[in-house]
């Protein structure tokens, strides 16, 4: 049914009509609704037979999960940031005993500073751990993703995380149709696992594997990524077919034909850089753009294939590796490998700072003429960059740069009265 | 596409205040957006909500920088808070007070905008009768739809007893009918 | 375990080979008497000649697989246990058991446990099991969380007072003045240092939880019958038991069950049980012995004893230490003191 909704409460219902048996959260914002719409769900008696489990840390939501997920009850769990972090062993863990656990990421910036905003270095903190890894574009998306995201893990027997930016799209009212239980019921069969831990037929599950067998094992995890790179798109159709619109899949292509400078992205920023494309595109500038919905695995011959007529690409991503670039255009740059076309990265919305269409158009026009270094963060605020850069020539500074750059952005500046709005 | 924006503190409903303008605007066959511009929860700190309305999909994601309209749920924002920041120069103002523009040190500022579209009702006051709570924000709305006429006073009553479903809804709906034809009727 | 209104028999053997009790009728027999004990960990397991907590491993689960039918599901802790049980790709474990990470044993079995729960598998139930690092240090935090849920779970921990697998590094269960690889015996206090560790089964009490006990390798009756006890009872329940390591603690491998014993005896490890918070038995010692008895067996505790640099201070702490156990637990019997 289609309803005016807030992100998480839809994602709440979503989650519920999957028939989670154990779900287990800790809270961190931007997830705490979704978690709260469930734990609604289960003690109002609409989602049963549910143990709703109020753990003490993310650590412990994981490894509750992975507990409940080996006994053979289908388990569920979120976080975000810092709570990724903290369970960031659990996360390993998880994804190498093979459980198809399904975990939303309320996507938000990693401290120090710490910062309760959107970007996506939570879920790139954790891209090597085996974990799929799904972005969702809108609300509706994030709907469809979980739905199919229990699919996918338990077909696979591989965790899975739904990645929606925090606030932006957590936090969002906006209009969104939630599936009815019989069509989620068609769709999503019960769970049934292979190895479980049960009394009637013993296993021993997370024994230590030594040098002599454990590249095996780690291949056929790599090679088990590699089969969802298969299962993303067939899943994708199978709801397709019952739910009667086309959602999910490994990326998705916008003006891409006969686009010379295409530009990459994940998550709700895609949105905004759809917005621009049409108003460039309408200037007769020849830019279209890709939203990669998968991003482990890494749809690497997909997106060779989109990008394979393009003089040049933009990634356009909300992360940051200190000391190299972008993390988003590095993968990008995987399936461009032989090409030598360019491949800029602009960071851009860090910590919850706003892309604006504005900030966009001037980007991808300045991109569109090669006018553009081969790294950019957008909207940088370089007066307080220069001046922190050369107090710090002069005199040394330890600890944190958030402190130290207040010096330069005018602290405990209080506006003056002669400087407000007129009256 | 229309968008408002909303100030006020937090613990005056101005975040429901945007979803329930969002959801009058779905009840109406359009496609909306409502979203709080984010920060740490605290009773009384400035806060801003935002809402589109279109009819075709909303997809952009960004806090509007040029409203269409402006709802101030507190007056003591008006200078503290660039409050009218970006807005449009035939844009709609709906301030939450039952002063005189010229009392709120605005008349100047207010000059500008086409007649009727800067009004200003009492809602905390029609609250406090109605609803006994001092939460302007199902009022206001009553006073937007009067003031822009971008939705109609249905469907802001249907949205007002969406969210609060009972009494309580009922008594929001009759603070924001009584905003509505205060504001329709005109005058300051 | 008896009031102090009822007497027990206080009977045992010394230096004989004799295992099971034959003397006893069938129903007062030990688990481990029978042949038929589901041998919840069989042999061909690589733990080292010895090994207390092998023993106590085997005891608790033998037990608790008696009580409950076979009806278990083990969830295990990083540490010695886990790694001398299933040396990949071989298992010794002839029950469901699952290793997922060092500190998360406890949430482990909450999930197991509410996995059961809600398939309405009553009968099944949970065991983590853990050694005292991944219990007292790095899975305290699940462990409390278990606990304050009341979570039905049997939480184990095999202590032998330090971090073993790794290479003897203290934990918070290490007692003071002992030897390891990060206390080492030089300087001015040699050893673990006094004013530090934390002993979990009091902080078990303070959780209000159902069921807590001490129990030790060298007592297999006791041993047995918490563990049945323990078994009967629904929510959080802890048992911590010492089980001597050879290896760590400069022992003779033979030795470990008579070692468990003089801990018992001279004080330092008492034997209680606590319901809801509330201490509701000990056991008495039979034959108090002063603490060097005990510490004299360990190479851990040596510097202590250095020929004509006896560590009396550090000793006579220790000693104190016991006394204060002896008081506070009741461990003799009033008119027995010595």
């Amino acid at each position: 049914m289609r309803k005016q909704m807030e992100g998480s409460q839809a994602v709440a219902e979503a989650v519920a009509l999957c028939r989670p048996e154990v779900v287990c959260a800790y809270p961190i914002t931007p997830q705490t609704h979704i978690v709260e719409g469930v734990g609604a769900l289960v003690k109002s008696g609409k989602l049963s037979p549910c143990e709703f489990i109020n753990v003490e840390s993310e650590f412990a939501a994981l490894s509750v999960a992975i507990g409940s997920s080996a006994a053979g009850a289908r388990s569920y769990t979120a976080t975000a940031s810092q709570g990724l972090l903290f369970m960031a062993e659990a996360v390993y863990n998880a994804a190498g005993l093979g459980l198809p656990i399904v975990m939303t990421i309320g996507n938000r910036a990693i401290g120090a500073p710490i910062n309760i905003w959107n970007d996506h270095s939570d879920s790139m903190s954790m891209r090597d751990s085996g974990w799929i890894q799904l972005f969702a574009e809108t609300n509706q998306e994030a709907v469809d993703l979980h739905i199919q995201a229990f699919k996918l893990a338990e077909r696979l027997s591989c965790p899975v995380m739904v990645c929606m930016d925090g606030f932006i799209l957590t936090h969002a009212y906006e209009p969104i149709d939630v599936p009815g239980q019989s069509q989620v019921d068609e769709f999503l069969p019960p769970f049934e696992p292979v190895q479980v831990l049960d009394p009637a037929d013993p296993y021993s599950i997370g024994a230590m594997v030594g040098p002599e067998a454990f590249t095996e094992v780690r291949y056929l995890a790599h090679q088990k990524q590699l089969e969802a790179l298969t299962a993303i798109p067939e899943i994708a159709a199978e709801f397709e077919a019952i739910f009667g619109r086309a959602s999910g899949g490994l990326l998705q292509s916008y003006h891409t034909d006969g686009a010379e400078t295409i530009v990459v992205a994940l998550g709700s920023v895609s949105g905004s850089i759809k917005e621009v494309i049409d108003t460039m595109r309408e200037a007769g500038v020849a830019i279209g753009a890709i939203n990669i919905t998968s991003f482990r695995p890494f749809p690497l011959e997909e997106l060779r294939h989109e990008l394979s007529e393009a003089k040049r690409i933009v990634c356009l991503e909300k992360s940051l590796s200190p000391g190299l670039g972008g993390i988003l255009a590095s993968n990008v740059r995987m399936s461009r490998r032989g090409t030598g076309l360019p491949v800029y990265t602009v960071i851009a919305g860090l910590g919850g700072r706003p892309v604006t269409r504005a900030s966009l158009t001037d980007i991808f026009t300045r991109a569109a003429s090669d006018d553009m270094d081969d790294l950019t963060f957008l909207d940088l605020n370089w007066e307080a960059i220069n001046e922190q850069l050369s107090r710090a020539r002069d005199i040394r500074h330890s600890g944190p740069i958030a402190e130290n750059i207040l010096r330069t952005l005018n602290p405990g500046g209080v506006q003056d009265a002669s400087s407000r709005s007129a009256t | 596409m229309f968008q408002i924006r909303i100030h006020g503190r937090g613990g005056q409903g101005v975040v429901s205040a945007a979803e329930m303008l969002s959801i009058a605007a779905f009840l109406e066959g359009k496609n909306a957006q409502a979203f709080p511009s984010f920060g740490s929860e605290r009773m009384g700190a400035p806060v801003v909500s935002f809402c589109r309305i279109d009819d075709d999909a909303i997809r952009l994601r960004e806090p509007i920088q040029n409203p269409d309209a402006v709802i101030i749920q507190d007056p003591t924002l008006l200078h503290s808070v660039d409050v009218f920041g970006g807005l449009v120069s035939d844009g709609y103002i709906l301030i939450n007070s039952m002063r005189s523009f010229a009392e709120l040190g605005i008349e100047d500022f207010v000059k500008s905008f086409p007649k009727g579209h800067v009004r200003d009702v009492g809602a905390t006051e029609l609250a406090v009768k109605h609803v006994k709570r001092p939460l302007p924000n199902a009022a206001l709305l009553g006073g937007f739809a009067a003031v822009s006429g971008q939705i109609s006073m249905a469907s802001v009553e249907s949205a007002i007893m969406s969210k609060f479903p009972g009494s309580i809804g009922e008594a929001n709906v009759a603070a924001a009918r009584e905003a509505f034809e205060m504001v329709s009727a005109g005058g300051e | 375990m008896e009031s102090k209104s009822s007497q027990r028999l206080k009977f045992y053997q010394t230096g004989t080979h004799t295992v099971g009790n034959r003397l006893l009728d069938d129903a007062k027999r030990t688990v481990q008497a029978s042949i038929n004990r589901s041998n919840a960990i069989t042999s061909g397991h690589r733990a080292c000649q010895g090994c207390g907590e092998a023993l106590g491993a085997r005891y608790v689960l033998d037990s608790a697989m008696r009580v409950t039918e076979g009806q278990i599901v083990a969830v295990n802790a990083t540490g010695c246990l886990e790694v001398f049980t299933t040396p990949y790709p071989e298992t010794s474990w002839q029950i469901p058991w699952l290793h997922s990470l060092f500190g998360n044993a406890p949430a482990v079995a909450t999930g197991v446990a509410a996995a059961y729960r809600v398939k309405g598998r009553n009968e099944v139930r949970v065991i983590a099991q853990g050694g005292d690092g991944g219990t007292t240090d790095i899975g305290f935090g699940c462990l409390s969380g278990m606990f304050e849920r009341n979570d039905d779970v049997l939480y184990v921990c095999y202590d032998n007072e330090a971090y073993m697998n790794t290479g003897v590094q203290r934990s918070s269960a290490t007692p003071p003045a002992a030897r390891t690889a990060t206390t080492p015996a030089v300087g001015d206090a040699p050893g673990n240092v006094f004013g530090t560790g934390k002993f979990v089964p009091l902080i078990a009490m303070a959780h209000n939880i159902p069921y807590v006990a001490t129990a030790s390798v060298a007592d297999l009756h006791d041993l047995e019958a918490k563990v049945t006890r323990a078994m009967s009872i629904k929510g959080a329940r802890y048992i911590h038991i010492m089980v001597p390591c050879p290896l760590g603690w400069g022992s003779a491998s033979n030795e470990t069950i008579r070692i468990a014993r003089l801990a018992m005896e001279c004080g330092l490890f008492p034997l209680f049980e606590a319901e809801d918070g509330r201490i509701t038995a000990s056991s008495k010692i039979r034959r108090r012995v002063p603490v060097e008895d005990y510490l004299r067996t360990q190479k851990r505790f040596a510097h202590l004893f250095r020929k004509g640099h006896e560590d009396t201070d550090r000793i006579q702490q220790l000693q104190r230490m016991a006394d204060y156990n002896i008081e506070q637990f009741g461990l003799v019997e009033s008119g027995e003191q010595q």
